[in-house]
């Protein structure tokens, strides 16, 4: 069953969108989710990462022994999640501060491991590329769909600009951690009955 | 055995090649991001100490090496005469290092204020430290070299506590009696530095 490049593309976009359909990568998915900004942020990076390791891994496929492939799949990743970390700190310093430690670990991110796995390791550059870009595109918008559900609802307001009225009440808990696993809940139940039509 | 080659000379080739490009990427981001850590983490606590200066304290500043440890000093000038010194202590608090930016005024030797730079303390506990007028100005006025007096005052000094984060204030103070001690040892050379500033 052989799909085409814009079948690759789309596919990472809804029928497969990481955090709702695959449910992988749960842990950023919870933990950055604050803000709408912090999410698209956070998904931007994997984006580029999962790009990049798809791309190299997919190029190297037939070189990897097979034995060997999780630690070269390891050391690839590890590489691009240093990569954007020094360049958040050297051009996007206060987005850097806001995530932290959940850049460098980007690299166990098992929705990265699992593309290059299941998908670069087995097909070539340009779908790989498409998978990538996809994912990668699917996880961002999630993120930061997800951001901004538990942003509004837990300060009333998005990136500073007030989206209720001014008798809203915000309900705190949403930016806290119950609030993530509220919210993906929430999330993931319309998700189904929108996709069961 | 031919195999067991293949796998260790892929490795190798991969991470030599990883290594050689972050490398490059290291150095060639260095120098942005020194000025990242100074514009966002060191900057608005330096800031926030030296609140009627007549310099820019980002621009007038050097660094010593203290320990193997390169530090960065910052210059405030009052009526065009450099007169305060701020330097960053570092100690460990209830999540981590607490790291706080100790201003001192190198006339009488008196804290002029102090700014907390980077911490991970619990938030709304231990990171009340960074906001806590009450805490952070009664290290106001306390000579630097009176290093019993910068300790809380359940430890018998001249620090108001901060109201269920005892940890983060006494490393709070830790931070500062460690910048003060800095202070101390190098004394003759900050002045030379700082001497160099002035006119």
């Amino acid at each position: 069953m052989a799909k085409t490049v814009a079948q690759e593309f789309k596919k990472g976009l809804w029928d497969e969108i990481p955090p709702f359909r695959l449910v992988l990568g749960l842990c950023p998915v919870l933990a950055v989710t604050t803000t709408a900004e912090n999410g698209l942020g956070m998904g931007l990076a994997t984006t580029f990462v999962l790009v990049c390791s798809n791309m190299l891994v997919s190029l190297l496929r037939n070189n990897i022994p097979s034995r060997i492939r999780v630690p070269c799949f390891i050391i690839i990743i590890a590489t691009f999640v240093i990569l954007v970390e020094l360049l958040m700190q050297a051009f996007a310093y206060g987005l850097f501060l806001e995530l932290g430690i959940f850049i460098p670990l980007i690299v166990v991110n098992c929705l990265v491991l699992g593309r290059s796995e299941a998908f670069a390791s087995k097909n070539k550059f340009v779908p790989s590329l498409a998978d990538g870009l996809g994912m990668g595109i699917g996880f961002t918008l999630s993120l930061g769909v997800l951001g901004a559900v538990r942003e509004s609802l837990g300060t009333g307001m998005i990136s500073g600009v007030k989206v209720f009225g001014p008798s809203f009440e915000p309900f705190e808990f949403m930016v806290q951690a119950p609030g993530a696993f509220v919210a993906l809940g929430l999330l993931l139940c319309v998700m189904n009955i929108i996709g069961k039509k | 055995m031919r195999e067991m080659v293949r796998m260790v000379a892929t490795l190798t080739i991969l991470a030599a090649a990883a290594g050689g490009l972050l490398a490059t990427v290291k150095t060639t981001t260095a120098e942005r991001i020194e000025q990242a850590v100074l514009d966002y983490v060191q900057g608005p606590a330096v800031m926030s100490i030296m609140e009627d200066v007549s310099n820019d304290p980002l621009e007038d500043r050097f660094a010593l090496t203290i320990d193997n440890e390169e530090r960065d000093f910052f210059i405030g000038k009052i009526d065009g005469a450099p007169r305060i010194v701020a330097l960053e202590g570092k100690a460990s608090g209830y999540g981590g290092d607490i790291g706080v930016m100790v201003g001192i005024d190198i006339e009488t030797g008196e804290i002029v204020g102090i700014g907390i730079t980077t911490h991970s303390e619990t938030p709304g506990v231990g990171s009340r430290a960074e906001s806590d007028v009450r805490f952070l100005t009664s290290f106001k006025g306390i000579p630097v070299r009176e290093q019993d007096k910068i300790y809380i005052g359940e430890d018998d000094g001249d620090i108001s506590n901060i109201g269920g984060a005892t940890v983060t204030a006494r490393g709070v103070c830790t931070a500062v009696r460690r910048a003060g001690e800095m202070y101390k040892n190098y004394e003759s050379e900050i002045k030379t530095q700082v001497e160099a500033f002035a006119g």
